[in-house]
């Protein structure tokens, strides 16, 4: 999204002002003035856990690909299966260089026989905009690529009670799309793509709305939502989040890892000839790759920050994402470690010059019941 | 930003790096400021110095964590620990909901008194607090 302040040059969403008036606590994003905390990131987290929040995200980039070839370039460029992405339908899946190593992570948005739309991360718009445009222009294929991130707000609804928060905007009978669907809606009068979707391990909605009608959009939510609709901040996104081990780019993910490493492999289609895929299946031949992402819950709560030393019998590891979470009760971490060590196996992280338990585990860290 | 203002009782002593000290009998408490518990938001963990370890002014005596950041504590002034707030171990949100009651943090035994006076006065903390904050 859009706006530049001079000031200090980062960008506004069309809620800036929103946020401000609410009292939150800003911070520098990808570029944008976003909102981290509006009164703690604890009573977020568990609103969206117990009841439901709603995040802007409107930092969030959207590209669309039009034209005859666009399901074969998509195909190229995305990990997952396009063509059997109906329409209507939403997948995750992973830009990859010829290495294998990530450009991006990313939803694909089914939305016409020759179209689709791909929601990517903030930080990477300019970087998957030069990518698109490089495997595009060495394809031949026919296909028309349109960076509509200026334009388009996006808001998150999450937690147990989004649904039934948003259908108070719907028209009368209309129908939620299925998860990992989407539907083209109208909402208090808006046009909006309302996508089950999201990034909290809760049921609810991702929304994209036109950036103009975006202020209306997040003014009539709050009214139909009240006090069970938290206002929910990047930090509280980020437990949630983690608490369910979902990948955040420059994190887990980028492009001196690959999907394989991350264990995303449910998200990569192979056989498909999408680029990077030679390389991904290198890691079969040898065994599978030499370091896996895993979770670790530490002993105490002290919180392993990304980049802190994960030591391990075999070498060292890295934590690439660390928080306290709040719906297990305990600091939990993600971090890449020599590929031996599964769940179970008993390894230490370094805080701060002291050596602290931590224990492989399944992810996800938070299961609900 | 939110529109309360910062507590900052007259009573206590201040550092820059958002310290309170009140003095109580003989000892000296010693806990982080309604600033810092706010700036910092919801405090995870405590991590604190051992009774009878001698604190020397300008050095990291503990830690405090939250779920976004990692706040060293540092020693106003020299002295012995002599009390330490453990319950915060179980209870590290008290440092957000009664930075200058229940969350204080350890009580020393000052090696000499008078250096409180080099501290911040809350009217002098209040300005630091502006200066940063806007308010």
């Amino acid at each position: 999204m859009s706006a530049a302040d001079p000031a200090v040059g980062l960008r506004r969403t069309p809620l800036w002002s929103r946020h401000v008036e609410a009292g939150a606590r800003m911070v520098a994003f990808a570029g944008f003035d976003m909102p981290v905390v509006y009164s703690s990131i604890l009573d977020e987290h568990r609103s969206v856990r117990t009841r439901a929040g709603v995040f802007d995200v409107s930092h969030m980039g959207e590209v669309r690909l039009r034209g005859p070839d666009t399901l074969a370039l998509a195909q190229r460029l995305f990990t997952n299966d396009v063509a059997g992405t109906g329409l209507g339908r939403v997948r995750y899946g992973l830009l990859c260089l010829e290495s294998g190593g990530v450009v991006d992570d990313v939803t694909l948005y089914r939305t016409g026989e020759r179209e689709l739309l791909f929601c990517v991360n903030a930080s990477n718009v300019a970087a998957d905009l030069a990518w698109l445009r490089e495997v595009h222009a060495k394809s031949g294929l026919d296909c028309a690529i349109v960076d509509e991130s200026d334009a388009t707000g996006l808001l998150a609804v999450q937690g147990p009670e989004a649904l039934a928060i948003v259908a108070r905007l719907a028209p009368a009978g209309a129908k939620p799309p299925k998860r990992w669907h989407f539907a083209h809606a109208e909402l208090a009068g808006i046009p909006v793509l309302l996508s089950r979707t999201g990034y909290t391990g809760e049921d609810g909605y991702e929304i994209f709305a036109p950036a103009e009608r975006t202020v209306a959009l997040w003014d009539a939510l709050r009214k139909a939502g009240g006090d069970a609709l938290a206002l929910a901040g990047l930090g509280a996104r980020d437990t949630l989040r983690t608490e369910m081990a979902y990948p955040l780019y420059g994190h887990e993910l980028d492009r001196d890892h690959d999907p394989v490493e991350a264990g995303l492999e449910r998200f990569v289609a192979f056989g498909r000839g999408f680029i990077g895929e030679p390389a991904l299946r290198r890691h079969e031949a040898l065994g599978g790759p030499s370091r896996k992402l895993v979770g670790l819950v530490l002993e105490g709560r002290q919180v392993a920050r990304p980049g802190f030393r994960i030591l391990t019998p075999d070498g060292d590891g890295v934590v690439t994402s660390g928080t306290f979470g709040p719906s297990v009760d305990g600091a939990i971490a993600l971090g890449y470690v020599p590929a031996k060590f599964a769940a179970g196996a008993k390894l230490h992280v370094e805080i701060r010059g002291k050596s602290v338990p931590c224990k492989v585990v399944s992810t996800p860290f938070y299961k609900r019941g | 930003m939110s529109d309360h203002d910062y507590k900052i009782p007259e009573d206590c002593h201040y550092t820059e790096s958002d310290e309170w000290l009140r003095v109580d009998g003989a000892t000296v408490r010693i806990g982080i400021t309604d600033y810092a518990q706010s700036e910092l938001n919801d405090i995870v963990f405590v991590e604190l110095p051992e009774r009878g370890t001698q604190l020397e002014a300008g050095r990291t005596f503990g830690v405090v964590e939250s779920v976004k950041a990692v706040s060293d504590l540092i020693a106003p002034i020299a002295g012995e620990v002599v009390e330490i707030h453990s319950k915060l171990s179980e209870h590290p949100e008290w440092l957000n909901e009664d930075p200058y009651g229940r969350g204080w943090i350890i009580a020393i035994t000052p090696e000499d008194i008078d250096e409180l006076d080099r501290l911040l006065s809350a009217a002098e903390y209040r300005a630091h607090v502006k200066a940063r904050s806007g308010k």
